[in-house]
């Protein structure tokens, strides 16, 4: 395994590396030796150890290390899903108004022979790929790039495939001068009307308005460990105690776990990681999700547009909590 | 000016927290130091800079309203505890106490009244009331002030103040961007005008929703708008901000406004665009 791993991930690590030493060890000994036949048990005995520490140390992870996990540096962001889950993509780019924002991606691609739009936020991996992604901070022509084509597929009846996975959108002085917040504002609104089946998948991270601003769909899944919330951990830590640091603490005060969201009636459906997370297992991560978008689309393909409309606008009228306490 | 008058008492017979007592103000903007009577007669508008102090939403019912007179609804709409969210305080206990303090049951004032004879559906809010931030109560109180627009065919005036999505209530509180905008939509395809207001100061999560959709968009002069909070941009690109920078100024300049409106003119600004748009 190369690149980094995260504390908690350690164990594990360690445990598949001595299997794996013990591997190389057992291909040089005779099948038949009693070497040969001890190390075979051992081997087994480790892989045992390994699936239940495994299951251990992923069953019970809290909101911290799920963030964690939602931002590993080997987690599969939008374009390594798109080409694990499609084939014939084709990139468009621009917003017909200002630029290309690079943070931004989107396009037509088929999934399983099905024409679709998919759009996203990719953040890139490497340093290099970083800065020339923003590291996923969209600007609002991101947001225009990404309401143009959802407009377009709406236009030509194909179903929009949402990924998002931003830490934010970009607080700048060009975001405030071009409309950060017109721009996410107009695209709630939007989204609304869109005449097609919309399938938003948080997949990586989704702060705030950032990740709102492409967040409205008939249906909204998100990846087990996936966050989504008001404010990062970091921001909410920021304002509450003066310290960033303490952002382990805001995850858990802010709910912001696919588990939480569910109970919120904020989403719809958990997608399940592999185990470990979606970095041990990219391509049947992508299996898992694309099954599930085409079960959903399939469904939605039932209906009018106008009652997808209706529906949708219903799905998030009924969001949040409050009393209303008898008139006195 | 009948509502003129009526305003200027209103304001008259309010305290302010964030305006200090005494004789004499100091403003906030030019530090000017101005007779406080003198500050009441022109509606909190300072005299020599022409900053706007902010005002509480009774003001702005006064102001806006005819004979200030508002057929509330919802009033009995309250914050719950959905995260069971704790900092320094318990989130319910924040809640009380901003009750106490303002006499507000949350952020915003919602129901029907009139302008120059028109019946609108009226919505301001207070940023009084934990910054204005909105949470499920407000994006409710919201929703349904857009529903009642929807239903009774009347046009929809919403007087924002707030600095975004309230935290408190997390995810949820996010999700009320979408429901407000998801109803805004419909109301769109109504063609029913919606006049958006923006008072100092008026960010985030409501700036990136319902605030940035009116028909016509109408700021207070020298308001702070925008997505990004001034202090978060500049932590983020590690370089000073431009003089005016998230003003209303900025944001007509920038082609985000369709008009600044000195508070005096306020009423008839939206009253015209009112008539113009039925
Ligand atoms: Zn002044």
């Amino acid at each position: 395994m190369n690149g980094p791993i995260l504390d908690f991930e350690k164990p594990i690590y360690e445990l598949e590396k001595r299997i794996n030493d013990l591997k190389e060890l057992a291909d040089h000994q005779e099948d038949d030796s009693l070497e040969g036949l001890e190390l075979t048990r051992e081997i087994a005995a480790l892989e045992q150890k390994l699936d239940r520490l495994a299951q251990e140390i992923y069953s019970k992870l809290t909101r911290w290390q799920r963030v964690q996990l939602a931002r590993h540096p080997r987690r599969p962001c939008t374009l390594d899903f798109i080409s694990l889950m499609c084939t014939d993509f084709v990139e468009l780019h621009g917003d017909r108004g200002f630029a290309d924002d690079k943070a931004m991606v989107g396009g037509f691609a088929k999934m399983d022979g099905k024409p679709v739009m998919v759009v996203g936020q990719q953040k890139g991996k490497d340093t290099k790929q970083k800065l020339y992604r923003n590291f996923g901070m969209t600007h609002p022509e991101g947001y225009r790039k990404a309401l143009r084509l959802m407009q377009l597929a709406s236009r030509f009846n194909k179903p929009v495939v949402v990924l998002v996975d931003t830490p934010g959108a970009f607080p700048g002085i060009g975001a405030e001068e071009r409309g950060q917040a017109e721009a996410i504002a107009r695209n709630l609104r939007e989204m609304t009307r869109l005449e097609v089946p919309v399938i938003i998948n948080i997949i990586g991270e989704g702060a705030s308005g950032g990740a709102l601003g492409i967040g409205v769909g008939d249906r909204v899944f998100m990846l087990e460990n996936a966050w989504y919330s008001v404010i990062s951990p970091e921001g909410c830590a920021a304002i509450l105690w003066r310290d960033s640091a303490k952002a382990p603490e805001a995850a858990e005060a802010l709910k912001l776990s696919a588990p939480d969201l569910m109970r919120l009636k904020v989403i719809d459906q958990i997608i399940p990681e592999p185990n470990g997370g979606a970095h041990r297992d990219p391509k049947a991560q992508a299996q898992i999700l694309k099954r599930e978008i085409l079960s959903a689309l399939n469904e939605l393909e039932q209906l009018k547009p106008h009652e997808l409309i209706d529906q949708r606008i219903a799905k998030f009228r009924v969001m949040g909590e409050y009393v209303e306490r008898g008139r006195e | 000016m009948e509502w003129f008058k009526k305003a200027k008492e209103g304001l008259i017979s309010q305290r302010r927290k964030d305006i200090p007592d005494g004789i004499w103000v100091k403003c906030d903007s030019c530090g000017e130091i101005i007779y406080r009577k003198e500050l009441e007669k022109d509606l909190w508008v300072c005299p020599k800079c022409d900053y706007h102090f902010r005002i509480k939403s009774k003001d702005y019912m006064n102001l806006i309203l005819d004979s200030g007179e508002l057929v509330e609804f919802d009033e009995n709409l309250e914050a719950t505890d959905p995260l069971e969210f704790k900092d320094s305080k318990k989130y319910p206990d924040r809640i009380k106490e901003s009750q106490r303090k303002t006499n507000l049951n949350d952020a915003i004032v919602t129901g029907i009244g009139k302008i120059n004879g028109k019946e609108i559906s009226f919505a301001v809010m207070d940023f009084g009331f934990i910054g204005g931030s909105m949470g499920s109560v407000v994006g409710e109180k919201v929703a349904r002030a857009i529903e009642r627009a929807l239903e009774r065919r009347i046009p929809l005036v919403i007087i924002s103040s707030s600095g975004g999505a309230r935290m408190q209530e997390g995810i949820l509180s996010l999700m009320q961007m979408a429901k407000t905008s998801a109803l805004l939509a419909r109301l769109y395809d109504h063609k029913i005008p919606f006049v958006s207001v923006l008072t100092n100061p008026t960010t985030a999560g409501v700036m990136a929703s319902y605030a940035s959709l009116g028909d016509v968009i109408i700021a207070e002069p020298k308001a702070l708008l925008g997505f990004a909070g001034p202090r978060v941009i500049q932590q983020t690109i590690k370089q000073d901000l431009p003089p005016g920078f998230q003003s209303s100024e900025f944001f007509l300049e920038h082609g985000f406004l369709d008009l600044i409106s000195h508070r005096q003119d306020l009423k008839k600004n939206i009253s015209l665009i009112v008539e113009y748009l039925s």
